[in-house]
């Protein structure tokens, strides 16, 4: 029987939604193979997080128990040892910072190549396949291996979490303590802001809005969300009005929320590759021209100083009466 | 200290995707190409640590043989010499192939740091360096965005969606540099004239068969026509009710 090991990321005991949904992904495909998942965490709070995993599709745990230095590659080479002590057929991720610093070291540890960031993953046959963007999604590969493991990263957002409520069986294993690389320290985001792959919601604003000051107008619409992060074009990310982390398109980071506000921002190709794949796309432009409407499922065409304070306040009423 | 900074050919960002006749790759018919964006950052890094420590940048590239074209632009800003691995299909090599063929001509040229993009605007994939890396038994910290480099060892931090870690490592490493590292210089006429003369070696990058199999490659499905809802904030109320109940995201 086929076996998926899933690297879930956790923090503070609790596996992160991305890694849920890398989870929901396996499970997914699993099913119709009669395969197993097997889940692998690590770090400080690996067994709080190891106790939930059952109920979200793991058939057992690996818990790597008793590394003092965190390290990426010390970490790798434990999760290939269990992909190989498990004899899975596929590997998986999230695609976060993390997912994406591990699962290449993973990958080359198994001597198998990667598919990043992808967007879809199934069982064909004995085997399985993936679909992800290229060209930051103007073109969208379906692909498979010829290498024994089929390693790849999920992204964030794009597959369900399976709530199956299941216990998983927990297995400790002694985690390797010889990284070469070590996180000393980490030094948390200021007031626990959302990242803009992460986040259901995202808005986003460009050059439209005229000076860096008036970004505080998207952090109000994003506030008013509750559960949005902010994002920016490359225009104002590359001017220094924004930080690169908040950069969506092709030269930054590629988004699929539920909700994507496109704010003063025309639409450049390099941009519509980032966010097209959002499910609904709301833009706000005072050019009832600008390509960002050709792709918008709803656009209002007025000055964003106007529209976007009421669309805040207008937000902040439907969620006040939730 | 020999430093190398590994740059790929990627289509400008303008690019448009056409599908290939075979339904299993991209028409490059029309595509002009860049180095990919976050390359110069890695070059400028592998420059930087050469001026403060000492030693020489090769700008390493595995494509065709026109890429001494880029290679040059990099050595006028200050590298010292360029090598192309060169294979006439380098666009359809998967991260693994790369990687083997990159850590072979690594360990070949003696370097102990070696600079890479964190990722490749093309096939997005984030994976070279630190495949790289693993290959060569080497430190990998990636998504830098500030690096510190003594003797012998290092201190990087990088970007999470949590914050930033800092990371200690030991050389030899593979780094991947993410914007906001530096602000890459442009080159200046001396370095051009100085870069003419400036070595660009050229073999047969490593053959290395390809694992992944592309069964087909497609466009985007088209989204289906939006509305424009009205126009100023007298439109907000129609938005809002459009987000409840036809798209229900609200």
């Amino acid at each position: 029987m086929a076996t998926i090991v899933v690297y879930v990321e956790q923090e503070n005991g609790k596996p992160i939604r991305a890694s849920l949904e890398c989870l929901g992904a396996a499970r997914a495909a699993a099913g119709s193979q009669g395969a197993s998942v097997v889940a692998v965490v690590a770090r400080a709070g690996a067994k709080d997080a190891a106790a939930k995993l059952g109920a979200f599709g793991a058939a057992k745990v690996v818990c790597l128990v008793g590394a003092a230095r965190p390290s990426a590659d010390a970490t790798a080479r434990d999760v290939a040892r269990v992909v190989r002590d498990q004899k899975a057929s596929a590997f998986l991720a999230a695609a976060t910072a993390t997912g994406k610093d591990l699962a290449p070291r993973v990958a080359a540890d198994l001597d198998v190549t990667l598919f990043s960031d992808c967007t879809g993953f199934e069982a064909q046959g004995g085997s399985f396949r993936v679909v992800r963007p290229w060209l930051a999604g103007k073109a969208i590969a379906t692909l498979s291996t010829q290498a024994p493991v089929l390693c790849a990263t999920t992204r964030p957002n794009a597959f369900a979490i399976a709530e199956v409520g299941g216990t998983a069986e927990i297995l400790d294993v002694a985690a390797s303590d010889d990284g070469k690389a070590i996180v000393t320290s980490v030094a948390p985001k200021p007031g626990g802001k959302l990242d803009v792959k992460e986040a259901p919601v995202v808005v986003s604003g460009g050059r439209g809005l005229k000076a860096p000051e008036h970004f505080k107008l998207i952090e109000d619409l994003a506030a008013a969300f509750g559960n949005a992060a902010t994002g920016a074009s490359r225009a104002v990310v590359d001017a220094g009005w924004r930080p690169h982390a908040e950069q969506v398109g092709q030269t930054g980071k590629t988004v699929a929320p539920q909700l994507y506000i496109a704010v003063g921002i025309s639409g450049a190709i390099q941009h519509l590759a980032g966010m097209r794949t959002s499910k609904v796309i709301v833009a706000i432009n005072k050019d009832a021209e600008a390509p960002i409407f050709k792709i918008a499922d709803y656009g209002i065409v007025g000055d964003a100083f106007e529209v976007v304070p009421a669309l805040a306040k207008a937000v902040q009423e439907v969620k006040a009466h939730k | 200290m020999k430093i190398a900074a590994c740059i790929k050919r990627v289509p400008t960002t303008e690019a448009q995707a056409k599908i290939g006749s075979d339904g299993k790759s991209l028409d490059s018919a029309g595509f002009q190409y860049m180095p990919s964006f976050y390359d110069e950052i890695a070059v400028e890094e592998a420059i930087k640590t050469k001026e403060k420590l000492g030693g020489d940048v090769t700008v390493l590239t595995l494509g065709p043989q026109d890429a001494s074209k880029e290679l040059r632009e990099f050595i006028a800003r200050g590298a010292d010499a360029g090598a192309i691995l060169v294979d006439p299909a380098w666009h359809a090599r998967d991260a693994r192939s790369t990687a083997k063929a990159l850590a072979k001509k690594i360990g070949a040229l003696g370097a102990e740091l070696v600079f890479l993009g964190r990722v490749a605007t093309d096939r997005d994939n984030a994976a070279v360096g630190p495949m790289l890396a693993t290959y060569l038994g080497w430190a990998c910290v990636t998504e830098v965005v500030s690096i510190e480099i003594t003797a012998g060892k290092g201190v990087a931090k990088r970007e999470t969606e949590h914050g930033v870690e800092t990371v200690e490592f030991a050389l030899p490493a593979v780094i991947t540099c993410n914007k906001g590292l530096n602000e890459p210089r442009r080159p200046n006429l001396k370095g051009i004239m100085a870069a003419k003369s400036k070595p660009i070696a050229e073999e047969p990058a490593e053959a290395v068969a390809n694992q992944t199999v592309v069964e087909k490659v497609e466009l985007p499905p088209a989204r289906k026509a939006g509305r424009i809802v009205g126009e100023g904030a007298a439109a907000v109320p129609a938005l809002i009710k459009a987000l409840r109940e036809e798209a229900q995201v609200l």
